[in-house]
């Protein structure tokens, strides 16, 4: 291979970027569905899938359920937050400029952040791995729980992608993205699928933050540091195209991990240097089907 | 010069007064739609037709008066739950979706009461499409768009139907092919509110002509007073 790097070093950093890649595929993904039915940039994703892994760490502290009863029973809690949040403060600011959905939802992370931190302090909260130990590849040290997130968040995005692209459900789904009045006029119910896609798509966030709980501490900034990548993914991606969230999400973080083989000291940039790129070259996104910005 | 219908009215406006934003569009529209029958709103651009359709689906929300549809007021509910009563809505911008096939965009209105039309059925009563069928919607030519159009509310099932220009923009020979369905949905017992600009089509399909005016009704006409009336009515239509 090259002068002085390892097949172990480069292997693990793929996997790592890998994982990543989960987290960004499966967070950018749910920021692309929001966007693409209600123009709303959900500034409170970070903030949802915290809340995601702040739940399982309390269901498994106070109640003794477990990570598999918290894989199941965090997402839908996240979810219903959402309908909630949905509800009273999306709703009544629809039909202003969506900038103020961003400052709301902004406003909403703000709180869930400061209410965790002043309950539980800002220091990370371990959560042991579900799955422990792992297998010995001879060139590297596989962990079990890390191919399951791996497996596990790649599954979730193609059955996510599927659902909307090659489903009834989803037709009103992408269909509502482009005239919402007349799929309404149609008599399905708009304004019901506004507020069970957006508490799908922090569903999946608060799924994110269980399935990160294991290998990230589990602290009130654990969502806002991330989301500035996740920003970054889907403006590379383009902002209401799954596919192109999910696949950006694997290749920044594969990428991100080479360049911490390669050259480190670029490893925190790079993504940022792309979407830069990104931003100059293919305004509209890489995987966006529209012309133009 | 006005008629009296003769049937029990299916739709019953009345004073209905309709806004975008502060902008009144509507001042006072009043007039009825009898069961069974096709009646056209004619009038110069920007009078308030398409506006009347959009306030009795409910797109336009901000309206005041009375919308009657089988005795029920409409006004005060939403748009899903007006669609659902059995109208079927088709805009004057046809609204065929870019990101849907062919298929996909016939299929995509939900079946809300017995007696609509299956996809199968469609196909066949509009053959231009199913030769298309795994296009994408915007690949169709302009008539072919329209006909998805109307086709795909067919499957609904409901009664009523808005027709907002389904002639705008289109080649002569194509105005008359979607008359032609136009007509073969009346004879199977629709109940037709068509917007139209162009008097001979209007005069080949309908019973009645409404005319329409800075958002009010300036005449009503049945199908045969047209003619003795078309120096009047060519002026309200500013032709
Ligand atoms: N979305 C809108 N926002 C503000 N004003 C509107 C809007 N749509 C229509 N109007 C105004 O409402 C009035 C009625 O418009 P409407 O579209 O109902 O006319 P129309 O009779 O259908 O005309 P056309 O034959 O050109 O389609 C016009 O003065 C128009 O400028
Ligand atoms: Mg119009």
């Amino acid at each position: 291979m090259f002068d002085g790097i390892s097949i172990q070093l480069l292997m693990g950093q793929l996997l790592i970027g890998l994982i990543n890649g989960s987290f960004y595929a499966m967070l950018s993904m749910g920021l692309a569905i929001i966007f693409g039915l209600m123009h709303v940039v959900n500034f409170a994703h970070g903030a949802q899938y915290m809340l995601g892994a702040f739940i399982a760490w309390l269901l498994l502290n106070t109640l003794g359920i477990n990570y598999w009863g918290a894989l199941f029973i965090a997402p839908v809690v996240v979810a219903a937050f959402g309908i909630v949040m949905e509800r009273l403060v999306l709703k009544p600011i629809h039909h202003l400029d969506h900038l103020y959905g961003l400052l709301a939802t902004y406003a909403v992370t703000l709180i869930i952040e400061g209410l965790i931190r002043q309950q539980y302090g800002s220091s990370g909260l371990p959560y042991s791995s579900p799955i422990p130990g792992g297998v010995n590849l001879g060139f590297m040290f596989l962990p079990w729980y890390r191919l399951w997130v791996v497996l596990f968040s790649f599954a979730m995005c193609l059955g996510t992608w599927y659902l909307i692209e090659h489903t009834r459900l989803g037709s009103y789904l992408r269909a509502a993205n482009e005239n919402p009045e007349i799929v309404e006029s149609f008599g399905i119910n708009v304004p019901r699928m506004i507020t069970l896609t957006y508490a799908f798509g922090v569903g999946l966030a608060g799924l994110s933050g269980v399935l990160a709980a294991p290998i990230y501490q589990v602290s009130p900034s654990m969502g806002s540091s991330l989301m500035i990548v996740i920003f970054a993914v889907v403006v590379i991606g383009g902002m209401g195209s799954i596919m192109g969230a999910i696949l950006t999400g694997y290749l920044l973080g594969v990428v991100e991990g080479l360049t911490k083989v390669f050259y480190p000291e670029a490893a925190n940039l790079v993504i940022f240097v792309i979407m830069i790129l990104a931003l100059i070259l293919r305004p509209q996104g890489l995987f966006s089907k529209k012309e133009g910005a | 010069m006005s008629s009296e219908p003769t049937r029990a009215p299916l739709l019953q406006v009345e004073n209905l007064n309709a806004w975008y934003a502060e902008s009144q569009a509507l001042h006072g529209m009043s007039f009825e739609v009898p069961e069974g029958e096709l009646v056209t709103l004619i009038g110069r651009n920007g009078a308030g037709k398409s506006t009347t359709l959009r306030s009795i689906m409910g797109i336009v929300r901000k309206r005041k008066g009375s919308i009657r549809f089988k005795g029920e007021e409409l006004i005060g509910r939403q748009t899903y739950e007006i669609a659902r009563r059995g109208i079927a809505y088709c805009p004057e911008e046809r609204a065929i979706f870019a990101s849907l096939s062919v298929r996909e965009n016939l299929g995509l209105p939900p079946v809300l009461s017995a007696g609509g039309s299956t996809d199968e059925e469609l196909l066949e009563q509009f053959p231009n499409l199913k030769a298309r069928q795994n296009s994408m919607g915007t690949m169709l030519s302009g008539g072919e768009q329209q006909m998805l159009a109307i086709a795909r509310i067919l499957r609904t099932g409901s009664r009523f139907l808005l027709l907002d220009e389904p002639s705008e923009g289109l080649a002569p020979v194509v105005v008359k092919e979607i008359g032609q369905q136009i007509l073969r949905l009346k004879e199977r017992g629709y109940t037709i509110l068509l917007v139209e600009q162009n008097l001979k089509f209007a005069q080949m399909v309908a019973d009645r002509h409404v005319v329409v005016e800075h958002g009010q009704v300036v005449d009503v006409l049945a199908a045969d007073q047209l003619q003795a009336n078309m120096g009047r009515v060519k002026t309200y239509l500013g032709v």
